[in-house]
């Protein structure tokens, strides 16, 4: 009997646990009935049920403990923000549960959504309200804007947090943002319809993909000019630098590939290409891009092949193809890596990839065509 | 062996005797199923001819809705391997009633029948035992569909095995009761298409039922009250690590039913003998 009323103390102060052995305890005493049961069922499996579930969840318990002792570093819940581009919110998941907590109201069209550096602020670009808001990520409620150009999609900051450089889609411009002062410090034109952006980890290098002149721009920040234009595949979306700094990876949506820049000599150095059996080749539309931080695996969202590729980055090969939902565009890892979240927009949902299985283990409805997403450090 | 002759009190028999009847019924089973290398490669075949062939051709056809037990969403042969599971069982229930019928043909059900044993607890011994048979093929099948890349989570594999074994003996007990009505070897083959191909075609095994009803709901009434359909499912649920229920439910009382069945009319006074001597001889 002691030990049954000791549990029940112990569940509560329990701290988050990694995703399988959470699940276990959520799954496992599924003797909790099925919805659509009979009552005849419930009548007479109710009674054997609550002590069958009691003495499991009691086992599970004491070998969740015993778990948690063994495992060197317990996971975080973590917060996930969506940007659903067509209901004009913000879907906020908790990574513990894979839940959906709240719904934010935002401006319209939201696209490009990031924190700040220090965890405080998500920061969506909402293109049709030609600003970039600012959500408080304590009150979960926006407090604020960045005055961006026109139809802002896409932006990337410098490791410090201080400045913010925005790719304007309909002004063939970046926008240079003091985050600090919440101030603008001033345009860099750039190529037709700029999307993709990415700052070397020195934050000396911006990279800006222009989706209709097909480049990469390489722009110095300190004197915000444009060193080098990198011609790419049709439609390039999005650019990612290598954490080693040693190569920029960007991809191209129509070209169907995914160029990979050396970012001192400015030239393209390979490709990565897809192939899906049973899919046409135009179906194969690469978007996101996420590497992982010791730069051995990239995760590519294909977009409508509904798949996101495992590239290894050596080799650039794809060793393996993901299912995920419809459309896939963007991705974003927990600070831990042990998950990739995916937004995918025409079937308005979240996947989640447990990134070492390399397996999706989940989807989560979110709002109306989610676009893109950032989870808090 | 001995205790069983010197036995007193005639009336009743131990465990004990129970066990050794049991363990002779399966071991044979066994011994013929391993002897029989063809049938263990024709019964893997089977279904992964199904899964190799048919699902690579239907690979794109699903992956357009999440329906429980899955959490996200599967390519299509993800989809049928708990049917092609409960397919394998399908056909194995229904060869070891077959092989009822060839035993009767060829005068080796005596040797069973002189057991001083209820018939009934015969009858599920090699119930028990064809069942026994197809866990293993059926486990062979898992283990080949993990090399595919089809990977339940690794409790899943566990929690399979109740689900295996009920939906094991009640198929086992439907081709019991179908082959109680067979006298000759010949006919079998005509009830199995007109058993198990209806069954497994109209079933939630390689379609999931919504997609039955939008086509047409009538087909989807039909497919509801079918118990290789629940079969499916239990065994889908389970794989899963989660209980179904209704199917659960709809198991086991087909089980039962079939079960009683299959006793009474191989019941001497009421089933075989009425309909004269056994076969091989007529």
């Amino acid at each position: 009997m002691t030990t049954t009323r000791r549990y029940p103390a112990a569940t509560k102060n329990r701290r988050p646990t990694p995703l399988g052995l959470r699940e276990a305890v959520q799954k496992k005493p599924h003797i909790e009935l099925h919805s659509s049961t009979t009552h005849y069922a419930k009548l007479s499996q109710a009674g054997e049920a609550k002590t069958a579930r009691g003495q499991m969840s009691r086992i599970l318990e004491t070998a969740l403990l015993a778990a948690l002792v063994l495992a060197a570093a317990p996971a975080h819940a973590f917060i996930a923000y969506v940007s659903n581009e067509k209901s004009n919110t913000v879907s906020v998941i908790d990574t513990d549960s894979w839940t959906v907590t709240k719904t934010i109201k935002v401006g319209q069209r939201p696209r490009g959504i990031d924190f700040t550096r220090d965890g405080k602020f998500v920061m969506v670009a909402v293109g049709d309200d030609d600003t970039i808001q600012v959500i408080d990520a304590k009150t979960q409620t926006v407090v604020d804007s960045l005055p961006s150009g026109p139809d802002p999609e896409l932006f990337a900051q410098d490791a410090a947090g201080k400045t913010l450089y925005v790719a304007n889609e309909n002004d063939n411009t970046v926008t240079v943002i003091d985050l600090e002062k919440r101030a603008r410090l001033g345009d860099i034109q750039v190529g037709v319809e700029p999307e993709g952006m990415t700052i070397s980890p020195d934050g000396k290098t911006l990279i800006n993909t222009s989706e209709t002149t097909n480049m990469a721009h390489f722009i110095d920040t300190s004197s915000r000019q444009i060193v080098a234009n990198v011609l790419v595949d049709a439609r390039p979306r999005f650019a990612e630098y290598k954490h080693d700094s040693s190569e920029v990876w960007v991809s191209s949506e129509i070209g169907g590939t995914v160029s990979i820049i050396d970012p001192k000599k400015h030239e393209v150095i390979g490709k990565v290409t897809f192939e899906i059996p049973g899919l046409r080749k135009e179906a194969i539309q690469p978007v996101g891009i996420g590497m992982t931080r010791d730069d051995k695996t990239a995760f590519v969202a294909l977009g409508p092949a509904n798949r996101i590729a495992v590239v290894d980055v050596a080799s650039r090969k794809v060793t393996k193809y993901l299912l995920v939902g419809q459309r896939v565009w963007h991705v974003a890892f927990t600070p831990d890596e042990k998950y990739l979240l995916t937004t995918n927009g025409v079937s308005n949902d979240v996947s989640v990839i447990d990134v070492a299985a390399q397996k999706v283990i989940k989807t989560i409805q979110v709002g109306e065509l989610p676009w893109g997403i950032a989870i808090a450090p | 062996m001995s205790s069983i002759t010197t036995r007193e009190a005639p009336r009743g028999f131990s465990s004990a005797e129970y066990m050794t009847c049991l363990t002779g019924i399966v071991w044979r089973e066994g011994l013929r199923f391993l002897h029989q290398r063809e049938r263990f490669v024709s019964a893997l075949v089977r279904p992964l001819v199904w899964l190799f062939i048919f699902a690579a051709g239907f690979r794109q056809v699903l992956g357009i809705s999440i329906i429980p037990p899955y959490e996200t969403y599967i390519l299509y042969e993800v989809y049928i391997a708990p049917g092609l599971m409960a397919m394998i069982q399908l056909f194995n229930g229904m060869q070891s009633s077959l092989s009822m019928v060839y035993d009767r043909e060829m005068g080796n059900m005596r040797t069973l029948l002189v057991s001083p044993l209820p018939r009934g607890f015969l009858l599920f011994c090699k119930l028990l035992a064809g069942t026994a048979v197809s866990l293993l093929q059926v486990y062979a099948f898992l283990l080949i569909a993990w090399l595919w890349d089809i990977t339940p989570p690794p409790q899943g594999y566990l929690t399979v095995l109740p689900a295996l074994i009920l939906s094991g003996l009640m198929l086992g007990s439907l081709g019991m009761l179908i082959s109680s009505g067979i006298k000759q070897l010949e006919n079998f083959a005509g009830v199995m298409n007109f058993v198990i191909f209806p069954m497994f075609f109209a079933s939630s095994a390689l379609y999931p039922l919504w997609r039955v009803q939008e086509g047409n709901p009538y087909l989807y009434y039909l497919c509801e009250a079918n118990p290789f359909t629940h079969a499916v499912e239990l065994i889908r649920f389970a794989l899963y690590g989660q209980v179904n229920w209704i199917s659960l439910a709809v198991v086991a009382l087909c089980t039962i039913v079939f079960m009683i069945g299959a006793i009474l009319a191989y019941d001497p006074s009421r089933g075989l003998a009425r309909r004269g001597p056994a076969g091989g001889e007529g």
